[in-house]
């Protein structure tokens, strides 16, 4: 006899709620009891809604994905894309999509919320557009093709997360809100005015207390908008984030109670007014209110998941404490911020005018518990702040010293110690204290492991610092080495290593493991000892000791390629050369026949280069005047510049030769990582220096250094360091810096992930390299000047060696060239076959 | 792969000189041509003085890469098992039976190797 067929569960909605109710069946089991279909409206699978920005600055679909559909073939769960329920019937139990008809047994409403356009005559005019799902940011992008200004309606959470997305697509951006403050829900008249001036100093132009009355044909540009007082604002496109709505025509559509204001009325089991049907989310309405975050939407999905197995987890509302980082400005929000809930609540409040700091704390009248609170500018003390209102911690007598910088200390941090195991870590996840410290006493022995184990900080990401605080500490307490170690061979960090090798003087790798280590090495530990030694000593990487330690491409002091083959990019400072250079880089890249491309550091280089012709190449380079470019080492590559003040029409300052000068002090030096500067001669920045790991921007009274800059995979905009200075003091803060870095970063760690973990941050760089307040900027600069007075191109000192040349032939018993190495040719040039 | 080898086994192999001690680099490797049965081969020597076992013989070839580089990897040690990292991908191959430590299903050939006075030998 057949078994009877399971009950169907049908979840309209694939938002990032939806799918958590899907991962909440699987997880309680329900997947063995229903037959589970879901459909999705949109064509993408569950994404990360929180995140969505982070598409404009290079994040595709894929990444922003939450699950994937093997997930969901694996747990036999039928999963619909791209088709819109239109109906419930619940005569007969069935939804109606274009598709078919779908019976259920019961039915899950996730479909979430859609973006409140204003009642504006002139909403729907092209251009005119919203900030929601990946279709609505591929419009955007489309659209700001064709604009240079962009407005955004509403000065809310996501109204400012559009405003930075719009931004970033290089349109002038305002930003209009209809409230006298922006974020009128999280902050107050002064929290606003500070999130105001913030925004504003990062190029947003800011309107409050304007009503859009209509939006016509603009005269220069695509729209105008008029406001109530008749003044108006142009601009090429328009993005509407006012707020949400919940998508319940569906449930209006078969009768379901719907509050005044929308959304679908549901219990503390999620149950609708029909219990056949449950609601979560955005959509839903508990207690006479909508729930617009993840977290609490997550809280109802685990609710409902319960309710269809008759479980006892109930929704019992949610916290809607915030933290946010908005365009780079922080915002934090908690309990009663605004104090209008507590009768008798005190309110505490401190400005920082100069740091651009508001803090506001309100306690109870008996001044015993944190019942809400206000940050805009600084969200260090809300992770404190937040265990204490959330556990509802007694204050300490005086709860001002909460907010208030005591004498230069920060306030009093609670540490994990003090926290209750009830304690709420992540709220996403719903992830305990208790729940993190039984899956270390389960076996998890570091952060990605309890990250697994329990989900914490898999969410929006906000516990993360406070995640890590918590298993480094019961970590510590179970007595477990965090173990810091670089490789095997050394039981000592990078850092340890440096000191060691300055403190001892050791000079080579086998003396540094003979006495610190063990065993041979390895690839890690190798490479990094060589550099240290290079950083200390200045000694030729090809020496022989140094040589077995080198990474292939300081040991042929040439960039490998994937055929084998390497590529050769003689120095040129400043990216100034001379037409005869140039001819003569032309002749060498004819001769050897290599494919020849211009870098972005302003240099030529030459590819496809045989091991056994690179001395033969280096002998022409260096005839002509060349030097090694260190392309291959993790080391100074190349000083970009703008043609300055000599030619420039704008230019205030000669940036050529500044950039000339500081590529020759420091090459050679090696570091952690590879180095890249940038020198504009003015402020229009045309050398993109701040990208870089060291950007100078000339003055009229000199030049401003910028520091701890990145492109690449993850760019990061370098912080100015320090400003006005003469080229003498440029050099001696940038010898202290380049020190500083190369002495306490770790390995293959660039200035600006060196920067991001630097304890402290900016202000103790700062006190560090400007204030000396470490007593150590005379022994950095000592240590920087014998690496300049050292310095000897590595490729003149390997030609004059004949034992160093051996190292090049491709092979000991046969002058033959790798036969295996084949071109083709493309663009009149070759490239590998 | 396996067939290839299980014949070359059936072949006479000859010992054979490939090269002298000072054209190698401690703890380094360089490049050889040697004649084998099946034609000429490109096999990476390193050499480790001092070491229980001071000299082998892989495939220079590399396998994930396609390109003939082993040879100027990084030697040094994993768990105490002598090893070489490609220079491309960086994967490790066991230096005593070139087996890749990254995946179990790639290994390179190795060849025996050993000094007569300051000559280097190979079987082949």
């Amino acid at each position: 006899m057949n078994t009877p067929a399971k009950p169907q569960l049908i979840v309209i909605g694939n938002g990032m709620v939806g799918h958590h109710l899907v991962e909440q069946l699987v997880e309680q089991g329900a997947t063995e009891r229903y037959a589970v279909t879901v459909f999705g409206e949109e064509r993408h699978l569950a994404y990360d809604r929180v995140h969505l920005s982070e598409y404009f600055s290079g994040r595709d679909a894929a990444s922003l994905a939450l699950s994937t559909s093997a997930y969901y073939a694996e747990h036999g769960i039928e999963l619909r894309l791209h088709e819109a329920v239109t109906a419930i019937d619940r005569d007969k139990g069935e939804v109606v999509t274009p598709q078919g008809r779908y019976a259920y047994d019961r039915l899950v409403l996730a479909t979430g919320s859609y973006p409140f356009v204003p009642p504006i005559p002139g909403n729907e005019r092209e251009g005119c557009l919203v900030y929601r799902t990946l279709e609505d940011l591929d419009a955007i992008r489309e659209a700001a093709k064709t604009a240079a200004t962009g407005v955004v309606v509403g000065g809310g959470l996501l109204g400012l997360e559009a405003a930075n997305a719009l931004r970033g697509l290089n349109l002038d951006t305002a930003v209009v809100e209809f409230a006298p403050r922006l974020m009128p829900m999280q902050v107050d008249s002064e929290g606003g005015e500070l999130l105001r001036e913030k925004i504003e100093a990062l190029g947003v132009q800011v309107l409050t207390g304007r009503a859009t009355q209509e939006i016509v044909d603009g005269e220069a540009s695509r729209h105008r908008m008029v406001f109530q007082d008749d003044k108006v604002l142009e601009t090429d496109l328009i993005v509407f984030s006012a707020g949400i709505r919940p998508r319940d025509e569906l449930a209006r559509g078969c009768g379901l109670e719907i509050g005044e204001r929308g959304g679908v009325v549901i219990d503390d089991n999620c149950l609708t007014s029909d219990p056949a049907i449950l609601a979560v989310g955005e959509v839903a309405l508990w207690n006479n209110s909508i729930f617009g975050l993840v977290a609490p939407g997550y809280q109802m999905a685990k609710a409902a998941a319960s309710t269809l197995l008759e479980g006892g987890t109930t929704f019992a509302g949610a916290d809607m404490s915030t933290k946010l980082k908005l365009m780079g400005v922080d915002v934090g929000s908690i309990g009663d911020a605004h104090g209008d809930r507590t009768p008798g609540a005190r309110q505490y409040r401190f400005l920082d005018p100069l740091k651009q700091q508001y803090r506001k704390l309100v306690v109870s009248s008996d001044g015993k518990r944190v019942v809400g609170a206000m940050l805009v500018g600084d969200n260090s003390v809300y992770d404190t702040l937040l265990q204490y209102y959330a556990n509802r911690i007694e204050l300490p007598e005086d709860p001002a010293a909460l907010i208030l910088p005591a004498g230069g200390e920060a306030a009093p941090a609670l540490g994990p110690d003090a926290l209750p195991e009830t304690a709420t870590i992540c709220s996403c996840h719903n992830v305990t204290k208790g729940d993190v410290c039984a899956s270390i006493d389960a076996g998890a022995v570091d952060l990605g492991a309890v990250k697994g184990a329990t989900k914490a900080s898999t969410g929006c990401g906000g516990c993360a610092a406070l995640l890590k605080n918590l298993v480094d500490h019961e970590l510590e307490s179970r007595g477990v080495e965090v173990d810091k170690s670089i490789c095997e061979h050394f039981p000592h960090t990078r850092q340890e290593l440096y000191d060691i090798v300055r403190v001892e003087g050791i000079k080579t790798f086998s003396e540094l493991v003979n006495k610190h280590g063990h065993g041979l090495g390895c690839d890690i530990c190798k490479p990094a000892v060589a550099s240290i030694l290079a950083s200390c000593f200045n000694e030729p990487i090809t020496d022989a000791a140094h040589i077995p330690l080198q990474d292939t491409n300081d040991t042929f002091m040439a960039n490998m390629q994937k055929n084998g083959t390497y590529s050769v990019v003689p120095r040129v400072p400043g990216g100034e050369i001379t037409p005869d250079k140039l001819v003569v880089l032309g002749q060498v890249a004819q001769k050897y026949q290599l494919y020849t491309k211009v870098t972005g550091g302003q240099r030529i280089d030459l590819f496809g280069a045989r091991l056994e012709d690179l001395p033969a190449i280096w002998g022409e380079l260096i005839e002509a005047g060349f030097e090694t470019g260190h392309a291959y080492g993790k080391s100074l590559r190349t000083v970009k510049s703008c043609v300055g003040s000599t030619w420039c029409r704008y230019g205030v300052q000669d940036s050529v030769g500044m950039a000339i000068q500081l590529e020759h002090r420091y090459k050679g030096l090696r570091a952690p990582h590879k180095i890249k500067f940038g020198v504009s001669g003015c402020t229009r920045e045309c050398a993109e220096a701040q990208s870089k790991d060291i950007g100078v921007i000339a003055t009229e009274n000199g030049w401003n250094l910028y520091v701890c800059g990145n492109g690449g995979m993850r760019p990061r905009h370098a912080e100015l360091f320090a400003t006005d200075l003469d080229d003498e003091q440029l050099y001696r803060i940038i010898d202290r810096f380049l020190m500083f870095y190369i002495r306490t970063a770790d390995r293959l760690q660039r200035t600006s992930v060196w920067r991001e973990n630097l304890e402290g941050g900016l202000d103790y760089l700062k006190q560090v390299i400007l204030e000396d307040s470490l007593g150590i900027g005379e022994e950095l600069d000592r240590q920087m000047q014998a690496v300049v007075d050292t310095y000897e191109c590595e490729w003149a000192n390997a030609i004059s060696d004949p034992e160093k040349l051996k190292r090049f032939r491709s092979f000991v018993n046969d002058a033959r060239p790798d036969p295996d190495i084949i071109y083709t040719t493309e663009r009149g040039q070759l490239r590998p076959a | 792969m396996t067939l290839a080898n299980a014949a070359a086994k059936t072949m006479t192999q000859t010992w054979q000189t490939l090269c002298s001690r000072a054209d190698l680099v401690p703890f380094s490797g360089v490049a050889a041509w040697v004649e084998t049965p099946q034609g000429p081969a490109q096999v990476a020597l390193f050499y480790l003085p001092g070491q229980a076992q001071e000299l082998y013989a892989l495939d220079h070839h590399d396998p994930f890469s396609s390109a003939n580089v082993i040879a100027r990897g990084i030697v040094g040690d994993l768990k105490g098992q002598p090893v070489v990292a490609s220079p491309i991908y960086k994967q490790h191959f066991r230096l005593e039976d070139g087996q890749c430590l990254e995946d179990e299903s790639v290994a390179l050939r190795t060849w025996k190797v050993s000094f007569k006075g300051d000559e280097v030998w190979i079987e082949a």
